[in-house]
């Protein structure tokens, strides 16, 4: 049975279709990723499994509880089996990388201080902070301030992680580093993770399977190897990154050479 | 025509949106109060910077509000040869009005504007979203310790205005234009009355305190996440405190001394 399942997920903004019918499994132990164009809603997927936005029609089960239905204290302590990753890291400015690892444990535990510390220096160990745990959340590189988001989200153990564009705007050691802890983590730690990305290389090496979403559906899914070798036309263009393609280059309008000749001079 | 009755409408529904949103939101705070009692360092930290960080510009403000009081009293006041009664006019003046509404006007500047680009920017830097994945409600563990120091600060800041602003007028009424200080003291109190005075204007403040903190953290928690949406949203708890104030002080002054 997955640990995530999502069924005939509708969800509008407006009139606009973001979700249309979507049905997705995530698999426990196992790296699943959510690919797609940007625009595509994926960190909306995201916000609707964490239980933050509620869908328009249809379920989403997390570990056999429909989120949805679950009263305001039933999805906070689902919540605290769940890990979120934020693109900016999401850290609390006000206080420090230790801080912000311990702030999990000592929100929801009445652990001694002794062992938050333990706990807390084994989480920035694990993601090579430790010594860092003095600096403020300004003081962080983008890179550093998603691995102190990391050691934070696994503080309390958690089930599962989502990974909302992890690898976007760093550096290829921070990138390497990233892909490292983040697969070594859903092993060492037999977590199950979810990664919402649109870096096509970095995260089909790590992905055990990928679902890709375009215009509010699922257009593809399968293991990386499988959608390499796709026969769709859309999934090669975004495998492969190419500019052209089914997604045009351009966007849609006139014809070029009529705009030249007979286009208002004001257009 | 008919696009401007559709965008009155559209404006109306608007406005009562957002007023529902902003109970709902009050609702949700105060049901965090309790919890806070328990763990009252939360407050105690919002107590410093909400309040003692505005004790400086209510001190200064009140001292010099206070010294024009004195100045322009004892001008109104000589012609009829009551200079003496300076202290009457200079302490019911700051109790019953001025300490409370300039204090709350002067509060809603400085604090109230920072709660609300505080919450602001840490809604458009996900750190409410963040707090919410890690189970932990923004709504108790932000917003309600801020709103209860807004709430127990804001008659403390009104005291101090009224005290140093009387101070100031006993500066300027008995240093400056040589108003005896005995009858400047006997005198104010004599008729400044504990409960239909000085208690009113606690009241007054306590009011102002507990909409202006309302006001700044609902802007600040319902502010779109941007650089300029929470501009907009400062902007907005400034102005929108300012009319809740001074509507509130008319209706309030109307029913503690209007015989209404």
């Amino acid at each position: 049975m997955p640990l995530v399942k999502i069924r005939d997920l509708h969800f509008y903004r407006g009139n606009r279709a973001i979700f249309d019918g979507v049905n997705i499994d995530i698999h426990r132990g196992k790296i699943t990723a959510i690919m797609g164009p940007s625009g595509t809603g994926k960190t909306t997927l995201l916000r609707l499994i964490g239980g933050q936005l509620h869908p328009d029609k249809g379920t989403i089960e997390v570990d056999g509880q429909n989120v949805h239905t679950l009263s305001h204290s039933e999805l906070y302590e689902l919540r605290k089996r769940m890990g979120m990753l934020f693109q900016s890291g999401a850290l609390l400015t006000d206080i420090n990388v230790f801080d912000n690892v311990a702030f999990p444990i000592r929100e929801h535990t009445k652990l001694p201080e002794t062992m938050v510390r333990d706990l807390v220096l084994m989480k920035l160990q694990s993601v090579g902070l430790r010594c860092a745990r003095n600096l403020m959340a300004s003081e962080l590189s983008g890179g550093m301030a998603r691995r102190v988001a990391l050691a934070r989200a696994v503080t309390l153990d958690p089930m599962m992680i989502m990974y909302d564009e992890p690898f976007t705007g760093q550096d290829p050691i921070s990138m390497g580093t990233l892909v490292n802890l983040i697969h070594r983590m859903n092993d060492a730690m037999g977590l199950t993770s979810v990664i919402v990305s649109h870096d096509v290389a970095e995260t089909a090496e790590i992905a055990d399977y990928i679902y890709l979403l375009s215009g509010g559906k699922v257009i593809e899914k399968g293991s990386p190897v499988q959608l390499k070798r796709s026969s769709s036309q859309w999934v090669q263009q975004f495998m492969q990154g190419l500019p052209d393609g089914p997604v045009p280059f351009h966007y849609p309008g006139t014809d070029f050479s009529d705009d030249l000749l007979n286009g208002e001079v004001s257009a | 025509m008919i696009d401007t009755i559709r965008s009155l409408g559209r404006w109306g529904l608007g406005v009562f949106e957002r007023l529902g949103r902003g109970h709902l939101l009050l609702l949700e705070i105060l049901r965090g109060v309790p919890e806070l009692f328990l763990r009252f360092s939360l407050v105690i930290q919002q107590l410093s910077s909400v309040g003692v960080h505005s004790v400086l510009i209510i001190l200064i403000s009140g001292l010099f509000v206070g010294m024009v009081l004195g100045l322009q009293g004892y001008n109104t006041l000589v012609d009829f040869g009551a200079e003496e009664s300076l202290g009457v006019l200079v302490a019911l003046s700051l109790v019953r009005e001025l300490g409370p509404v300039v204090s709350a006007l002067l509060f809603a500047g400085r604090a109230g504007s920072a709660l609300t680009a505080e919450i602001g920017l840490m809604k458009s830097t996900e750190q409410l979203s963040g707090m919410e994945m890690m189970a932990v409600d923004p709504v108790r563990r932000v917003l309600a310790p801020r709103f209860l120091a807004g709430f127990i600060s804001m008659p403390l800041l009104a005291a101090i205005f009224s005290a140093v602003g009387i101070f100031g007028g006993f500066l300027v009424g008995h240093g400056l234009l040589g108003v005896d200080d005995g009858a400047f003291w006997s005198q104010m109190q004599a008729k400044t009355d504990w409960y239909e005075d000085v208690l009113n204007g606690v009241i007054k403040s306590i009011v102002f305190g507990f909409v202006v903190t309302w006001i700044a953290l609902f802007e600040g928690y319902d502010a779109t996440p941007t650089s300029e949406g929470v501009g907009r949203a400062t902007t907005r708890t400034v102005v929108h405190s300012a009319f809740a104030i001074l509507g509130l002080d008319f209706v309030l002054t109307a029913l503690m001394f209007g015989d209404v």
